[in-house]
């Protein structure tokens, strides 16, 4: 073993390099953030804990995504999962220990998977370099390579959380401390795209068709099943998590789109597929982490997560709101904010990709789109839930009523997130031209020749079909017509005369948080809409004094995850079925393991002496 | 030039739009045998709210009182987009279809919330619904377009406008872009504009706490929203748009032919307003479900180069 190659060189090229920034963005604000998060609600001594642990959990992640070396890689990503998963349990309750075993368990599980696929790698490439195993990997035969794929995407995926290997996210991402689940939501997950990026596409290469469709098709079900998931939600940050499923759904759109159009020769879409992908990757970190931080501070100023209770904070927290109405916007995709640009260029890729594919791909690349246009409808009606009633009306309890906005140093993050929201939406030129680059390289064509700015949008001269998007256009419209607007009637008809009354209640005035429409009220059509997937049930108590007069209701609603109920149930069942049987080999008897190791060592001395 | 035309239309579309919908009112009760109130009336109403003082609840927020001209502006932004009047003219440099979509959606999304905003239940239901049904309008008016799109090599109006041909397909998309335009104008049966009865209402329920000036913006952009709705459909199905020329003649004979066009959707709008009754809330979810599957077709339809 003098040959074991370990080298600790890093690699430093344009898809490292955008992770980095990714890294870098999200985990200085949480950093600055989480100074005043963590004041007062630990003791002193777990606050430095946590620092120190924060500072080398950023490290890992960036250690994962410039490692030139597989080991290297793996020793990177298994610290990034352990030290992620001792802030899954920072709160030491029952729940976090409950959350964290199972993100343990399911990220070992990925790991698994992807130690098995660098294994098949190094078995045919003789290295463990990257760069070395990408110029073997040409000649690799293509059912390995199918494998090793299918592997890879199991095992990143889990990370990512693709639906149906989600499960331990919408557990483990709310039980850590806000500021951690902004890192891991905005950025952790993300390190599982830069291995699908990295090992699938930049070092395997795309081997054939189907692999794009079946990343496509895992895309579509994450984001869709992602939202319904958010919908029922009204823990805040468990809705959070659960639009992290949704939005690499999105991502994964953009990837599988270009992995497909690679492989039908359309190189120049699948740059453009490419960078729809990567920019909404790091948009997603950006408002995610946003919106996690502001979750942060409500919990900070209220102690509570769920939605329910909360309500009327835009008056006593006006800069958390701000900040959360612009996460808000940005997830949902509504110009002229970051997400909408990326939103767009995934649905512009995928029709591009239709209009000059066969037919079948045609319709298959339509109804993908559908999928997505579904997803940001559904997105922005989560979103109205979950803004609305967090944060205007009445409050609904008592602690939300005496909410106080947070200090500044958790402010700052949150607004220079807003910001982020503002500036990537309005300049993505720029940042497109600068994606290029990148996109170009993971995939491996050249660029020369190709331009993709937003300002004035052009695909190769076959492909021009005079498509423009201009954000900064957008923003000044709008700006302009209410400017506009404004100017008019103020001349025509002078200031308007405001009146402050109480709500119409029909003629009943004492309306309070009781008469409020509730969170699971708003998302009851939904409910019943997709109750073929979201299977709800409820229970109902009813306590009556007489028979007349019904003294309390009391009704709870539930709904069932399919994927938990018939998928992991039955996998765990079966587990546990072969492990009483194969528990009957070890009965306790010192004879029998006795007998064990005599039979293994005869049969180790026929092996040998053959 | 261009900036010119592009602002007359403008004006024109804002102007106009209000008398869309009160010709669609005038039909209808003239199919019912009543007499009805003037085609102007939706004018009226405008002016007499323009003058009228606000009523805001005293549990709303900033988000109440700036609701109306981001709506206003947004949807105002979604008619430059549409080459409604005059073929080739619209701000095509700002986007294309899909971004008409996501306007109309930044509007939604603040009507949604200020229907949350006064703390009423009314609201509260309005938006619930409102969110409800344009969430699962979205895709259908987004396939449909594509099926469009496919045919004629782009999601840009201006190029959809521009092209001369009829294709099967854009007729199949038509019907579903019809069955949306119903859902995101509030029309029957999914909506009924003409009830104030709280339960039924889903559009009306969300602006409830609205009076004044803050009402007639956000029924101004309403009136907008469903010409441009008209406008996209009546481009899908006649599209004969010549290039205009400058000069007094070929700029009139544009606007009766654009006349025309709305005439005929707003037609059968009424038509179909006066012979079917309200659904279900729920059962909604089934008629765009239909939708989508009409999309779908054209979709298949449109891929098979037909």
């Amino acid at each position: 073993m003098n040959q074991f190659p370990l080298s600790f060189s890093l690699l430093l090229d344009p898809l490292s390099v955008i992770f980095l920034a990714v890294i870098g963005i999200v985990s200085i604000p949480s950093a600055i953030f989480s100074a005043g998060y963590l004041q007062g609600a630990y003791t002193r001594n777990k606050i430095v804990f946590g620092g120190v642990l924060f500072c080398a959990f950023v490290l890992s992640m960036a250690a994962v995504v410039v490692a030139r070396n597989l080991i290297v890689f793996l020793i990177a990503w298994e610290v990034m999962s352990l030290l992620s998963y001792f802030f899954v349990v920072f709160d030491e309750h029952e729940r976090s220990v409950k959350a964290g075993t199972i993100y343990i368990v399911m990220t070992h599980i990925g790991t698994a998977f992807i130690i098995a696929a660098f294994l098949i790698l190094y078995a045919y490439t003789g290295s463990f370099d990257i760069l070395a195993v990408k110029q073997a990997c040409v000649t690799l035969p293509p059912d390995k390579k199918n494998i090793t794929f299918l592997l890879l995407l199991v095992g990143f995926g889990t990370k990512a959380g693709i639906v149906p290997l989600h499960l331990w996210l919408p557990y483990a991402h709310p039980q850590a401390p806000s500021h951690v689940s902004s890192v891991m939501s905005g950025v952790m997950i993300k390190t599982a795209i830069y291995g699908i990026l990295r090992f699938v596409i930049f070092t395997l290469g795309v081997g054939e068709w189907w692999w794009g469709n079946l990343v496509l098709i895992l895309g579509s079900i994450s984001c869709l099943a992602g939202v319904m998931y958010a919908l029922m939600e009204h823990d805040i940050k468990k809705l959070l998590a659960y639009h992290s499923v949704e939005n690499i759904g999105i991502i994964l759109l953009g990837v599988g789109a270009s992995m497909m159009f690679v492989k039908l020769h359309m190189q120049s879409l699948a740059v453009l597929a490419m960078i729809a992908g990567i920019y909404h990757l790091i948009n997603h970190a950006i408002f995610k982490s946003l919106l996690f931080l502001c979750s942060g501070s409500v919990y900070k100023a209220t102690g509570l997560r769920n939605i329910e209770k909360l309500g009327g904070l835009i008056k006593t927290m006006p800069f958390t709101a701000a900040a959360f109405l612009a996460g808000a916007m940005a997830i949902s995709a509504i110009p002229p904010l970051n997400g909408f640009i990326s939103e767009w260029l995934t649905l512009q890729s995928l029709f591009l990709g239709a209009l000059h594919a066969g037919s079948s791909v045609k319709v298959l690349l339509s109804l993908y789109a559908a999928a997505l246009a579904l997803t940001g409808g559904l997105a922005a009606a989560c979103f109205v839930k979950a803004f609305g009633v967090t944060f205007l009306a009445m409050p609904r309890s008592e602690k939300a009523k005496e909410a106080q906005e947070v200090p500044w140093s958790m402010r700052f993050p949150m607004l220079f997130m807003a910001l982020l929201t503002i500036v990537f939406g309005l300049g993505a030129a720029p940042v497109i031209t600068f994606l290029t680059r990148a996109a170009a390289f993971v995939i491996g064509v050249d660029p020369y020749g190709m331009s993709f700015t937003l300002n004035n949008f052009t695909l190769m001269p076959q492909y021009s079909t005079g498509i423009f998007l201009s954000s900064p256009l957008i923003a000044a419209v709008i700006a302009l017509t209410v400017l506009v607007a404004t100017v008019t009637l103020y001349f025509i008809y002078g200031q308007s005369k405001v009146t402050r009354d109480r709500t119409w209640g029909c003629g009943y005035y004492n309306l309070d948080h009781r008469t409020e429409y509730t969170s699971t009220g708003f998302s009851k059509p939904f409910r019943i809409a997709f109750s073929f997937f979201l299977r709800p049930y409820r229970k109902t108590e009813m306590i009556k004094d007489t028979s007349y007069f019904v003294k309390s209701y009391k009704y709870e609603v539930y709904t069932t995850s399919i994927f938990k109920e018939y998928l992991y149930k039955s996998t765990l069942r079966l587990v546990l079925k072969i492990a009483k049987t194969l528990r009957r080999i070890q009965p306790g008897s010192i004879h029998l393991y006795l007998a064990y190791i005599f039979v293994t060592i005869l049969a180790l001395i026929i092996f040998l002496n053959r | 030039m261009k900036i010119v035309l592009l602002l007359l239309q403008t004006i024109v579309i804002v102007l106009l739009s209000p008398l869309v919908s009160g010709i669609i009112r005038k039909i209808k009760n003239d199919i019912r045998m009543r007499k009805g109130a003037s085609v102007l009336q939706p004018y009226y109403t405008l002016l007499k709210l323009f003058h009228k003082e606000e009523v805001v609840s005293e549990h709303s927020s900033w988000i109440f009182r700036c609701t109306p001209y981001v709506v206003l502006s947004s949807t105002t932004a979604a008619s430059l987009l549409v080459p409604a009047l005059l073929p080739g003219v619209s701000l095509d440099g700002m986007g294309d279809f899909v971004v008409l979509i996501m306007l109309l959606a930044l509007g939604r999304f603040f009507l949604a919330l200020s229907g949350l905003d006064a703390g009423s239940a009314f609201g509260g239901m309005g938006s619930s619904r409102e969110m409800f049904i344009s969430s699962l309008a979205e895709p259908v008016a987004l396939l449909s377009v594509f099926a469009v799109a496919l045919s004629r090599e782009s999601t840009s109006l201006n190029v959809i406008g521009a092209s001369p041909a009829i294709y099967l397909s854009s007729l199949i998309a038509a019907v579903s872009l019809f069955i949306v335009t119903l859902a995101e104008t509030s029309r029957l049966p999914v909506d009924n504009q003409e009830t104030h009865l709280e339960l039924t209402m889903v559009h009306e329920a969300m602006l409830l706490e609205y009076s004044g000036r803050s009402l007639a913006l956000i029924e101004l952009a309403s009136h907008i929203k469903q010409i441009i709705f008209f406008s996209l459909l009546a481009l899908i199905i006649f599209p004969f748009g010549q290039p205009v020329s400058a000069g007094i003649v070929p700029v009139f004979s544009a606007l009766s032919f654009y006349a025309f066009k709305l005439l005929a959707v707003g037609f059968a709008v009424a038509i179909l307003e006066v012979s079917v009754a309200k659904m279900r809330l729920f059962r909604v979810a089934d008629l765009l479900a239909l939708a989508l599957a009409i999309a779908v077709i054209a979709v298949v339809v449109s891929a098979l180069g037909l």
